[in-house]
């Protein structure tokens, strides 16, 4: 794997042991954003404040009077989480110049997380004006694909040809008829110092990637692929085993975007045929030879032009 | 508390308001710029930039962001500040029911203009009478002098230990919000040993961390509501209490319910906001003409002020309420809640209350109109007429 | 689940003031599987500690001892939590975990 300078986690054995997304909460069995919020608490510590958006990750963690997180955390709404870190990050600066409070905390991370649907549909104008005004906080969209929370409907971060409740396989048309929104080239369009895609089954490099993000002067963005059986009905064993094929296959590539540089964290020494991906999950068995020729073709193109854009805009 | 020193000036009521975010010296200011609200969170940009301010401004980028930025940095104890108006009060709706069922004592002042469709950039209170359950504190303001004390008034309201609720203060949009008036402008030091910030709202602190804005389960929903509305209910000796300081202080005495020339009249005008002035103009008028008119304006919207108000019309013998809002094919909404709040009472003689819907859009209602108004419903009383409302002043 | 509080004590906003009381819930009764771990096998790599959703993969004292392993200790399920995913099995890279039905009553 690229990018191990300044890797001060080589082993899963040196991850923090101490549990700041604790058991208990009340997500399905073998849930992939469980996972990505655990190793996401881990990598944080407890220096960090969390705003939450409305979704599967904030509802499974706060049915009253039960709290999976021992850190501060806020949910208000469903679109405007970046909104509210603004908000959030601005009182500290204040507080703290005023000598009112935060004065001995040091430095206090102020971390976004909302799903793929708060991100990329209903929370984007929110996640583009914190962007833009440059507020010093993490953006972390989990993305499972769908609006998971509310029974497995298409968000735009669906992947095409994916079966969802509000796209379904049906007789006419079979699944979602658009690609998947590029939410971290989004982004990275705003010019921010760090924008990065990480998933569960790559563990060290979504951690190193959130102490990076942490230690970014600015927004920082990370776009984590976290598998959901329930929705991508596969089996709950197999949810890290999807993540890592969605990798080998180039579906979601890892890479990073740090003050404009792109860099691929993991090239495939042989990309895996998208085949060996979706025998894995319901929501696409229903898809055509001529579905699954196009989206291997379009897999094969956008990772050629991803790696494109790493030489034309990567380190010198 | 000794009392303030004032400095008399020459203000636009929106630089007015400012001013008074000044001297509270709010730590965010959440601005999206909407007319008629433009130029408070303008002079508020020139107080930041210029380093009168000591405050983080947040440029946000739609009204839903500035409301939900308010309640992120009320949340980490910032004293928060923000304005708008009609389409801007209308899309953070979501985020106001949010504000208070959280119990956070951000302070909003709106610019009271008329919503959509068609668009309209003129006053009434259509954008606050859509927002009567969102859980606020309400004042309405007359004039640029109101607009600033009650914005003080609001953050000590807003931030007691026994309130912790959030505060709108409205204002007419353009005939209040543009015009320049004489105001008295109150010393900083009064105004923060008046209404010292106080963090009294549940804190997100890394040392004692807390989950705020859980699942609301069945099982406590209603317990986190009625505690809010009894917050909201009890924030009405609050209020009095305030209003009773703040006279001491700084020399104006305000009240829930303000009554002019009314403890003998027999027709009573209600009224709220700017046009109340108007209203007063022409009951001097219709009292040189021996006419017993009189006038009573809600101050307070929000605890609604039930017993001031049945006192205050307790001697009337017809009620005209005037709103500049409507709530299509049901009422006035002034109007409505003065009957329901009427009905509900141990009155002996409980008055026909007429509902009139008017000035909207920045439309003027004269002095002349209000006087034929009087005359209008007493031809109705003689006729037996009373209609569940009617629209005046409208071109047929 | 901890006595609900009536309107006049619940904190502003029903804000939860306990953090992490979560684990007052017991989520193992939710599954129909839990995992057999072989100890003669792990070699506590904490993969399946890593990936667990739950973090329901505890350390406990071998008992038998593994010649390939470097550690006292090596991995197990917590009964109180495990939901019976099977991740920790599927991912076990020395296949020392087992999924087994729950016998229950």
């Amino acid at each position: 794997m690229k990018n191990v300078v300044g890797l001060d986690v080589f082993a899963i054995k040196v991850l923090p042991k101490s549990e700041n997304f604790t058991s208990g909460h009340r997500a399905c069995q073998g849930c992939g954003p469980a996972v990505a919020l655990r190793l996401i608490s881990k990598a944080l510590g407890r220096n960090t404040i969390i705003v939450n958006a409305t979704g599967c990750m904030e509802i499974i963690a706060s049915p009253y009077p039960h709290s999976t997180w021992r850190i501060p955390w806020i949910h208000v709404a469903f679109e405007n989480t970046a909104a509210v870190a603004s908000g959030v990050e601005s009182a500290i600066k204040i507080l703290k110049k005023k000598n009112k409070r935060f004065t001995d905390k040091g430095k206090i991370t102020v971390v976004a997380i909302a799903g793929d649907g708060g991100t990329s549909d209903i929370g984007l104008q929110a996640l583009s004006g914190a962007l833009e005004r440059g507020h010093n906080f993490i953006y972390i969209c989990y993305d499972n694909e769908a609006y998971m929370n509310t029974g497995i409907q298409r968000s735009s971060a669906t992947p095409f040809g994916a079966s969802t409740t509000t796209s379904p396989a049906g007789k006419k048309v079979k699944g979602q008829l658009t690609w998947k929104k590029n939410m971290p080239a989004i982004a990275a369009a705003h010019d921010i110092p760090y924008v990065a895609t990480a998933t569960i089954s790559f563990p060290l490099d979504l951690f190193e990637k959130v102490k990076k993000a942490a230690r970014a002067e600015g927004p920082a963005y990370l776009h984590i692929l976290a598998p959901c059986p329930t929705g991508w009905r596969c089996d709950p064993s197999v949810c890290v085993e999807t993540s890592r094929l969605a990798v080998e296959t180039g579906i979601f590539p890892l890479y990073e975007v740090t003050n404009g540089e792109w860099t691929l964290s993991h090239e495939p020494a042989e990309f895996k045929d998208v085949r060996e991906y979706f025998k894995l999950q319901g929501r696409f068995r229903h898809l055509t030879a001529e579905q699954i020729n196009f989206i291997q073709n379009r897999v094969k193109d956008d990772f050629k032009r991803l790696k494109k854009l790493c030489n034309m805009l990567g380190v010198k | 508390m000794k009392k303030a020193t004032h400095e008399r000036v020459a203000i636009e009521v929106s630089i007015a308001i400012s001013e008074a975010a000044r001297l509270l010296d709010v730590d965010v200011v959440s601005a999206y710029p909407i007319t008629p609200q433009t130029h408070i969170v303008e002079h508020l940009a020139d107080m930041v930039n210029n380093g009168e301010l000591d405050a983080e401004y947040i440029p946000v980028e739609s009204e839903h962001s500035a409301m939900s930025a308010c309640i992120g940095a009320s949340a980490a104890g910032a004293r928060t500040f923000t304005a708008t108006s009609s389409q801007g009060l209308a899309l953070m709706h979501e985020t106001l029911f949010i504000a208070s069922g959280m119990r956070f004592p951000i302070v909003m002042v709106v610019a009271n203009r008329s919503l959509s469709a068609p668009l309209s950039i003129w006053g009434d209170h259509s954008d606050i009478m859509a927002n009567r359950d969102i859980g606020w504190v309400q004042f309405f303001a007359e004039n640029g002098q109101e607009a600033l004390d009650l914005t003080i008034i609001a953050y000590r309201v807003a931030e007691d230990k026994r309130v912790v609720l959030p505060a709108i203060v409205n204002i007419d949009g353009f005939t209040v919000s543009h015009v320049t008036e004489p105001v008295f402008m109150p010393d900083q030091a009064s105004v923060l040993e008046f209404a010292p910030h106080k963090m009294f709202q549940m804190l997100l602190d890394p040392d004692r961390p807390v989950m705020m804005g859980p699942v609301g389960i069945p099982e406590i929903y209603t317990e986190a509501k009625m505690a809010l509305d009894i917050a909201l209910l009890e924030s009405r000796a609050v209020i009095d209490e305030t209003f009773g300081e703040f006279a001491k202080v700084f020399g104006r005495k305000y009240s829930a319910v303000e009554k002019y020339k009314s403890d003998d009249a027999d027709i009573v005008i209600v009224t709220m906001g700017g046009i109340s002035e108007t209203a007063m103009t022409a009951v001097d008028r219709m009292r040189k003409r021996r006419k017993k008119v009189g006038l009573v304006r809600l101050r307070l919207w929000r605890p609604f002020p039930f017993d001031d108000l049945r006192d205050a019309l307790k001697k009337a013998k017809v009620l005209i309420v005037f709103d500049r809002a409507l709530s299509f094919g049901g009422c006035g909404p002034v109007a409505s809640e003065i009957r329901a709040n009427l009905y509900n009472s141990k009155l002996k003689r409980k008055p026909p209350v007429f509902s009139f819907v008017g000035a909207l859009s920045g439309r003027d209602f004269t002095a002349d109109q209000f006087a034929e108004l009087v005359e209008k419903v007493e031809g109705y009383i003689k006729k037996g007429i009373l209609p569940e409302y009617e629209i005046v002043g409208v071109r047929e | 689940m901890s006595k609900l509080p009536g309107w006049k004590e619940l904190p502003l906003g029903a804000t939860i003031t306990e953090p992490g009381n979560a684990t007052e819930y017991e989520t193992g009764l939710w599954r129909s599987a839990h995992p057999v771990t072989d100890e003669t096998k792990c070699i506590a790599c904490g993969v399946c500690w890593a990936f667990c959703p739950d973090a329901s993969r505890v350390q406990y004292k071998r008992k038998k001892p593994n010649p390939q392993a470097f550690t006292d200790y090596y991995y197990d399920f917590n009964m109180f939590f495990c939901k019976g995913c099977g991740i920790c099995a599927h991912e076990c890279p020395m296949g020392a975990i087992t999924m087994v039905a729950e016998e229950r009553q």
